[in-house]
Order: structure tokens, then sequence, then C-alpha cells
């Protein structure tokens, strides 16, 4: 007995969704990132479910393969968040608007 | 062994977890007193001795003093994360203890109960993954303090947590690897394979080979050196140095908050110590003394002899707090990326080459651990030594060092 | 109700009420907070999944690195004062919750609906957990490729952080 597949792939969506709402609504550059963040999470989520749906591991590997991009993006996008703090002291991404440095 | 009826099964787990629970705290009032003794005699004195017999009343007093001490919370911190972080401290390092096994089964009543909280397949991962939120605890408090010394204890505590957290990841790898267990011990375990993530196989597996101290000196001193950065202890205290940060992220906390972080840092300790008598030096192993005695009795032996082991270990703890100094923190990242990290790295690339090489044979896995580890620090040495002689004409004094803890992300 | 279905809306609670609350703090280190309940509301429902390794990988990932990294960039820009006004932009406001809510249905019918007729839904057989073992034989053969290359960005991102940073030291000298 198992909880079906569309239980754990509404929930997904609907982390995906608060994720986009916030890069929409959010002007914070970290929040931003951290609802990018959210999102991966939440496609991760239907990769397991579906993975188990199949009975088959791939899905879980896949997550491996985000987690890993999720970290190396979290790194270099902290470390542009934080040159552009140090240039414009702010990380607000409605000031930050022109390609001049 | 999984086969326990359910009623068997939830009362001996919450019999387990009951005395597990309270023999961590126990443990801390212990560990709080023989800290005290224990320096004291390392320095020639006589430590608290007033309170009850040879002063083992001192940890009640303490505990009591901490209890009607005014709870103060100061204006000018975020209330709700300043309150929070105690606990967040506190419950890692207490769930951290449920997969470690405390010794081998014992039989009550006709059911086999096995002497672990909780056997899950990923053991070694779940204590990897809950000491790495240890470090919430330090960063929350040090921030919510809202205090310049409690922000840069905590800055440079997270910076130490990341970075040795990735030695003591990669220290077990090589242990893993060459752990394997014969069949009939599996079938009386009850399991189909060997899973060599589960603490409870690397312990018996130690039971039928050699103690992996043996096999991993290098990882094991490279594990413990990360354990000892882990739990913030001297010589790796560097998040409450009191020379330079009064002291660091709990400058701010009084009465029973800053006990909270106390015990906390104690129950680090002692967890950290039964994960490394399990790993390395044999769990509740001992030249065959745990396979004494019925059923019943084998089990209180060998959860004798682990809590023994654990003892020794915390002494080692408390004996190293009073004999090193405090590193600087760029010797303290040097020391952590540049020496243990390559160590741990070269215990994974030899033995598993060995493994294929040798056929399996732990002798030589052993001796190659330890010779490589000896090329590798020598290289390691010789190249900051070569790079130090490059640059010592232009190289600043290390006075800016106390903030350093600004230099990790910059 | 089984076990698992508790289990699930537990988790799932928290875990829409940790992304909820990401998005609507103002201050980031709540944000930050709440996004590490969620992370952990989420391995929760790795292990009802049986994905036991990913969930504990989740966990070392995700809450014990990546968010420290978050942390301490928060600590160390000190964010709080800068960030309280024009958290919010009010113009975007009501195009993101359309668009949103229109997003949310669409997920959540193709999850409903399309599913229903599709060979997933009568997959019954219960997968047994994912043992570690079979996630690391398929990674060092099937997927040795994607592996390698894995490493290969993470280095890249090393390099790249450290041209970032550097380059910065050196014009602030």
């Amino acid at each position: 007995m198992q909880l079906g597949l569309e239980y754990y792939l509404v929930l997904s969506a609907l982390l995906f969704t608060i994720g986009v709402i916030g890069v929409l609504i959010r002007r914070n550059a970290i929040i931003i990132f951290m609802c990018i963040e959210l999102m991966l999470n939440a496609a991760n989520l239907a990769f397991v479910a579906i993975s188990r749906n199949l009975g088959d591991p791939d899905g879980q590997l896949f997550v491996f393969f985000v987690m890993a991009v999720a970290a190396a993006e979290v790194a270099i996008g902290l470390a542009i968040i934080v040159s552009v703090f140090k240039h414009r002291e702010t990380i607000n991404v409605d000031e930050v608007n022109s390609l001049k440095g | 062994m999984d086969n326990l009826p359910l009623h068997v099964f939830i009362i001996s787990s919450i019999v387990k977890i009951l005395i597990i629970a309270h023999l961590l705290i126990i443990g801390v009032m212990a560990m709080i007193w023989s800290e005290r003794r224990v320096s004291g005699w390392m320095q020639d004195r006589l430590g608290p001795n007033r309170v009850g017999p040879q002063g083992l009343l001192q940890p009640i007093a303490d505990g009591i003093k901490f209890l009607f001490k005014e709870d103060l919370i100061p204006n000018h911190v975020d209330k709700p994360l300043y309150v929070l972080a105690p606990v967040m401290l506190l419950v890692p390092a207490m769930i951290a203890i449920a997969v470690v096994p405390f010794g081998s089964s014992m039989t009550i009543l006709g059911h086999e109960i096995p002497l672990q909280i909780a056997d899950i397949n990923i053991g070694i991962l779940y204590i990897l993954a809950i000491t790495s939120l240890g470090v919430y605890g330090v960063v929350i408090g040090a921030w919510a303090s809202n205090n310049k010394y409690s922000l840069l204890g905590g800055l440079r505590s997270s910076a130490q947590m990341i970075s040795y957290e990735l030695t003591l990841g990669l220290a077990i790898i090589g242990v893993l690897m060459l752990t394997d267990l014969p069949d009939e011990i599996l079938t009386k375990l009850g399991d189909d394979e060997v899973n060599p993530l589960s603490l409870r196989h690397i312990a018996y597996a130690q039971g039928v080979h050699s103690w992996n101290i043996l096999v991993h000196f290098p990882a094991f001193l490279a594990f413990t050196t990360a354990m000892f950065a882990e739990t913030n202890r001297l010589p790796f205290d560097l998040a409450e140095a009191e020379q330079e940060l009064v002291a660091g992220y709990h400058t701010e906390y009084s009465s029973m908050k800053f006990a909270i972080f106390f015990m906390a840092e104690y129950m680090n300790m002692i967890v950290g110590s039964a994960v490394v008598v399990t790993l390395f030096l044999g769990g509740w192993h001992f030249f065959g003394l745990e396979a004494i005695g019925g059923p019943f009795w084998s089990g209180v032996i060998s959860f004798a002899i682990l809590f023994v082991k654990t003892g020794v270990f915390l002494f080692v703890f408390i004996w190293v707090r009073w004999t090193l100094p405090r590193f600087r923190y760029d010797q303290l990242m040097n020391f952590g990326w540049k020496f243990l990290l390559p160590v741990a790295l070269t215990s994974i690339v030899v033995t598993g080459t060995l493994y294929i090489a040798t056929n399996g044979n732990r002798l030589w896995i052993g001796i190659g651990n330890v010779v490589a580890a000896f090329i590798v620090v020598a290289i390691v040495a010789g190249m900051l030594a070569m790079d130090n002689n490059s640059k010592s004409a232009v190289q600043s004094t290390p006075a800016a060092a106390p903030l350093r803890g600004l230099d990790a992300v910059e | 109700m089984n076990p698992e279905m508790i289990l699930f809306f537990i988790f799932g609670a928290v875990s829409l009420i940790g992304a909820i609350a990401v998005i609507s703090f103002r201050h980031p280190i709540y944000s930050a907070l709440s996004l590490i309940v969620t992370f952990f509301a989420q391995a929760g429902l790795f292990v009802l999944l049986g994905a036991h390794f990913v969930a504990a990988v989740q966990v070392i990932v995700y809450a014990g690195a990546i968010m420290v990294l978050f942390l301490f960039v928060i600590m160390l820009l000190n964010l709080g004062t800068l960030s309280a006004k024009g958290a919010l932009t009010g113009k975007l406001k009501g195009v993101a919750i359309v668009l949103g809510i229109l997003l949310a249905v669409q997920g959540i019918y193709i999850a409903v609906n399309a599913l229903k007729n599709t060979a997933l839904q009568d997959a019954e057989a219960a997968t047994e957990t994912v043992t570690t073992y079979t996630i690391g034989e398929l990674l060092f053969s099937k997927y040795l490729l994607p592996f390698e290359v894995t490493s290969l960005i993470l280095l890249a991102a090393l390099i790249g952080v450290i041209v970032l940073v550097k380059r910065e030291n050196q014009t602030e000298n």
C-alpha cells in the first residue's frame, strides 16, 4: 500500500509555484536565489516520486546531478552577489540594472 | 533481530531512548566535573573539591546556580532567534546518538534486542548530516546577539565547521570500503548483505577483522582532529576565543540558555567519542571479553566496554584541551585544507588501490596508508616552506589575524 | 489513513508553510531558516519515498552546506537593514500572483489528470528501498560520463569563485 504519485506531484507543483512567485515579487537578490533553490527542490521531489513509481532508481541519480549543479550555482551566485554588493552597496535587483560595473 | 514483535519493539525502543538520553545528561555532568578536576590535576592544583565527596556534586551546584540566575534577554537582540539558537545546538547533539550502537545485543525474556536505538541503513550518513546542523545553533546565536564579537565568532565557526566537515566525511570512506562480514554473522543479524554504512555492521566487522585504527591510522587521526574542530574545543575554539572575542557566539547569553550551549558542547564531545570508538576503536570489542557470559551478560559487558572506551577517549579530549594552545585563524584554515584534507583523500586512494592490488590484505593496506600519509604531509610541508621562503620579504605581519574570519569569503 | 499518508500530509504541510515563509518574511535570515525547514520536510518526503540516501544527501548538501553559505553571506553583508524597504515590488505583485495561480492550476491539472491514463499509474509494484549500493553501481556504470562531467562543473565553479573574488582583492589593495 503506497500513496499515489499524484499527491507528490501536486505538492511538487505547489512548491515550484511558490518559488516562481517568490522570484517575481521579491527584489532581494539573495531571496530570489533561495526561491530558485526551492524550484530545484520541487523538481527533485517530482524526480524521486516518479522514480519510485516506475521502480527505476535512475530518477534518484538525476537528483544528485541537480544537487551538484545547485551547489556549484550557489557558490558562483553568492560570489557574484558579494561582488555586486561591494560595487553598488545594494543587492536589490531593480537597482542593479546597468551593465556598467 | 528485525523480527521482534511490535510491542516488544516499541517498549524496548522507549527504554533504550530513555536510558541513552539520561546517560547523555549524566555524562555531561560527569564531564563538567572531570574537566575541572583533570585540568586541576594537570596544572598541579586541586580543582573543585568542596561540594560533596571529591567535589562530585559540583555540577549539580552549577546547575542550580544557572537555574536561579536571571534569564536575561538583552534589548538589542533578535528575540525569536536568540531564544531558538541554544535549542538548535542542543537537539542535533542529542539525536545523533540514535544510530550509534552501544553494545552487541541482549536477550531479555526470550527476545534478542539489539543495543542500538535505530539501525537505519544510511547510519553514518545520518551522523554526518546531523553534525552538519550543529553549525546553525552557533551561527544563529551569534547573529541574533547583535554584537560584533558574537558575529565574528559565528562567522569563524561556520567557516571552520564547513571546512572540517569535508575531512570528517572523507576520512571514513576508507573504513566503509573495507567493511565486510562473513555470512554467519550476517545470518545472525538477519541481514542479506553487508551494509557498510550501518554503524552496527562496522562494529561487528571490527570484531571479525582487526580494529580499524590499525588499518586506517591516518584516517583516524584526520577524523579525530576534524571531530575536535566540529566540537569547537581547544585548540580549535576560535569561535569563542576569550582573548579576542570576549566569549564569542555566547557572549550575550546568560542563565539556562548559556548552560544549554555548554551542555551541547559536552554532548557533542560524548557523541563524537562514541562515534570514533565505534568507527575506529573496535566498538564494543575488546579481545574477546565481550563474548564472555550468556546472551544477557555479554550484552551488558559489551555496553560496559564501549562505555569505558568512550570515557578514555573523552579523557583525551580534556587532555588535548589543557595541553595545546589555540590556533591562529589562518593556521586553522591552512591546517584543515592543506594537511587534513589531503591526508583523508590519500587514505581513500591508497585503501582502494591496495585493496585491489593486494587482494584485500589488511596489513599491507595499513602500512601503505601510513607511508602515503607521511609522503603527502612531507610534500605539503615542503611546498609551504618554499612558498614562505619566496614571499617572506613581502609577508605581512599576522596582526590582523582576529579579523581573518572575513577572508574566507573575500 | 495509512501511516504514509499521515506522514505525507505532515511533511507536505511543513514544506509548504516553510516555502511560503521563505517568500513572505522581510528579513533574509528568517527566509533562509524557513528554507532550511522546507529542505528538512523534503528530506522526510524522500525517506517516505524510500530514497534514504537522497534524503541524507539532501540534508548534508542543502541544509549542511548550501544554506550555511547563504547565512554566511547574509550575515557578512548585514543585509537586514538594507532590504527592509522596497522588499516587494508593487507593480509586479498582481501579475505574479495571477501567473502563480495559473501555474499552480496547470501543474495540478497535469498531475492529477494526465497521469490517470498513462502507464505511470499502473506501475503497482511497490519498489523496495533503493539502496546506496544500487545508486553507487549506477553512478559508476550507466552514468559514469555525467558523473565525471559533474566533477568538471564543480571544478569550474571552484575556479570561477576564486577568480571572481581574487580580482576584487587586488583592485581594493
